[in-house]
């Protein structure tokens, strides 16, 4: 993998009247990677995903994307970009076959042979038997795999991609990831934005978005291995009642009860003594030990630490 | 501009028009069912209007005429009153539309020859009535054949609306309120319903320019409406024979070039409203100023200044010029070039508008 960097901002920021949806945000994504944006809804991930594309005009900073800088080359970028909305963008209304046409036809794709790469296009993308079908009737795993082929058409050297995976069943979730890698493997750069924990694991690099404001951004391995906070596994007798008392702790920042245990997140030098004792004390039944920290925690840990801010849409 | 992603988009429009039965429907339906409503009730041969006697002679004779005016049918004589004061009141009230006045000097008036013989009072502001009424002034009275040459036996008197409008403006002037109706309509939800159901963020976000979205939403509506101007013409002829005195293709040209000024009006539209709702809202709110104003409804000449001023800006007004000049007095384009190059410069002013408006951008 190069190093060559296919966008970078700094100091972006987006301001919607009186809300800050991304707040001077810094970023690198180097060629080839698989680059993800996980942050709640309202983070920033969809604008700063528009404005990356030349869709949203940047209140302040500089971004330069595949070489040209935005906003004002932004419509020599739209040649080379594929973007995939979040919403569901082709026509309802027009067959599989008659949007993929119609947006060759927008992408000036040679006219010869055009016949022949749509139907490679339509087979790689298991499209081929709905061909005829109304766009609309497709499920939303044949939509985003239709969506997919349309933004893909024109062998753009950057994907970027809005929640691609919101509105899908898990086997066509594995199955979009694994056509993501494919592209990847063959020299796209890739920015995903999403929700799910899993498929943020999956990305070779990922920034963590809050309130607009990057709050994390390296690889999920060194996220996960540099977390200072660390998760507690609790067994107790009565779960619900020792969370209760858990998270009146200063030193415990989020419980999740997973089964009949309890995953306590906690403050850097926290011992397993410090969450045990004031159980105990209380009457429950309770012990701890150190369990190994997942993308999870570091979300929690990372989105925990920024002030509150009003949330934007 | 790529005639390649024109064509891409002109085709894709008209794909989703096949598919889009509802807006299918109201292309042949609106014209028609305008037609048919309008053109009937400027219908006119009417029949059975209600309407009041007032017979001061009271002999055999005014009887006789009396009998004879009803068996037209075109009057229902259901009152007999006694004045003509009476039948006023009437008159007033709404409860007749018409009434029919014997003198009591009938058989003097008659045999001088020299003054209308009945009296017709009419509500002359029902443009219907005051032509049934003209109607009936040419009703033969039986009696010396030889003063009906000098003088119309029935005398009209047109209450509250002194002036006479020809009627016949009216079915040349549907077509440009239906053109108007349709043609704005469909064309103002056109960029809407692409950003309603986010189709507008794919096709930013793609090489496409904003003159070929524009221009592409815009050109397959132009055979619509020339579709429609034929089937007003051909029903117009059928039912109404509504005449076209001037050449078929000056006629054809001025549709276009109105057809044309609506749908850049309609996009216009469409780049101002948030929503297809809105969009509806805002073509109403052109087309009421547009029927009222343009001298479709009321006679242009007889409206204020101001009112005149603001209808010169009105594409409708300058197409009733053009198709009533053309349909009905036989006159060429070149005659009425200034409302050719009014419709032309309202056209370039909407399409630049609306490529200035539209930005291939969210914010």
């Amino acid at each position: 993998m190069t190093t060559e960097s296919v966008i970078r901002t700094r100091g972006l920021s987006k301001r919607f009247g009186a809300t800050l949806a991304v707040d001077d945000l810094s970023l690198e994504v180097s060629r080839g990677e698989v680059y993800g944006f996980l942050g709640p809804n309202g983070s920033g991930k969809s604008t700063t995903l528009r404005m990356l594309c030349g869709l949203l005009t940047p209140s302040a900073g500089d971004i330069t994307v595949l070489g040209h800088a935005l906003p004002g080359a932004a419509e020599r970028l739209k040649r080379e970009l594929g973007y995939m909305t979040q919403r569901f963008s082709l026509y309802r209304d027009l067959t599989v076959l008659e949007n993929l046409r119609f947006l060759a036809a927008l992408h000036d794709l040679p006219m010869a042979g055009l016949g022949r790469r749509l139907d490679a296009l339509m087979a790689r993308y298991t499209l081929g038997e709905l061909r005829h079908r109304l766009a609309g009737t497709l499920s939303g795993g044949q939509q985003q795999r239709l969506a997919l082929a349309a933004t893909v058409m024109h062998a753009p050297a950057l994907l970027l991609l809005d929640e691609p995976t919101s509105a899908v069943d898990p086997q066509s979730r594995r199955d979009f990831w694994e056509a993501l890698f494919e592209l990847a493997d063959a020299g796209t750069t890739l920015l995903v934005s999403t929700h799910y924990m899993d498929e943020a694991e999956r990305c070779t690099r990922l920034a963590i978005l809050d309130h607009g404001r990057l709050v994390a951004d390296d690889s999920p391995r060194a996220l996960m291995e540099a977390l200072p906070e660390s998760p507690l596994r609790v067994v107790t007798d009565r779960p619900r009642q020792a969370q209760q008392r858990l998270l009146a702790l200063p030193e415990v920042i989020a419980v999740a009860q997973i089964g009949t245990a309890l995953r306590v997140l906690v403050v850097p030098g926290t011992t397993p003594e410090t969450l045990t004792r004031p159980l105990q004390q209380a009457g429950l039944s309770a012990s701890a030990r150190a369990d190994t920290p997942s993308l999870e925690d570091v979300f929690v840990a990372a989105t925990r630490r920024t002030p509150a801010a009003e949330a934007s849409p | 501009m790529s005639l390649r992603r024109l064509l891409a988009v002109i085709v894709k429009e008209l794909r989703q028009l096949r598919r889009d039965r509802l807006t299918f429907a109201m292309i042949v339906g609106i014209p028609v069912m305008q037609l048919i409503l309008f053109g009937y009730a400027i219908n006119l041969d009417v029949r059975g209007l209600d309407a009041a006697v007032v017979d001061q002679a009271g002999t055999a004779h005014s009887r006789e005429i009396i009998d004879a005016i009803g068996a037209s049918q075109v009057l229902d004589l259901r009152y007999r009153v006694a004045t003509p004061r009476a039948a006023e009141a009437l008159l007033r009230t709404g409860r007749i539309s018409a009434a029919l006045v014997v003198p009591a000097d009938l058989e003097a008036r008659l045999a001088r020859g020299d003054r209308p013989a009945l009296q017709l009072m009419v509500d002359g502001a029902d443009q219907v009535v005051q032509a049934a009424a003209r109607q009936l002034a040419r009703f033969p009275v039986a009696g010396d054949a030889g003063w009906t040459r000098r003088v119309n036996p029935v005398e009209v008197v047109n209450f509250y609306n002194p002036e006479r409008r020809a009627p016949i403006n009216t079915v040349p002037g549907l077509i440009g309120v239906i053109l108007t109706m349709t043609l704005v309509m469909f064309t103002a939800i056109a960029l809407v319903r692409e950003r309603e159901n986010g189709n507008l963020e794919l096709l930013i976000a793609t090489p496409l320019s904003r003159w070929e979205l524009t221009l592409g939403k815009v050109v397959p509506f132009i055979a619509i409406g020339l579709v429609q101007v034929t089937l007003v013409l051909l029903l117009g002829d059928v039912l109404f024979a509504v005449p076209i005195r001037g050449s078929t293709a000056a006629l054809y040209a001025a549709a276009l070039v109105f057809i044309v000024a609506n749908l850049a009006l309609g996009i216009f539209l469409s780049t101002l409203a948030r929503s297809q709702f809105q969009a509806m809202q805002l073509a109403v709110f052109t087309f009421l100023p547009q029927i009222l104003l343009s001298g479709f409804m009321f006679p242009f000449a007889g409206m204020p200044r101001a009112a005149r001023w603001l209808a010169e800006l009105l594409p409708l007004t300058h197409f009733l010029r053009l198709i009533r000049g053309i349909m009905l007095r036989g006159a060429g384009l070149a005659e009425l070039w200034p409302s050719l190059a009014a419709l032309g410069v309202f056209t370039l002013l909407m399409l630049g508008l609306t490529v200035s408006r539209l930005r291939k951008r969210l914010d």
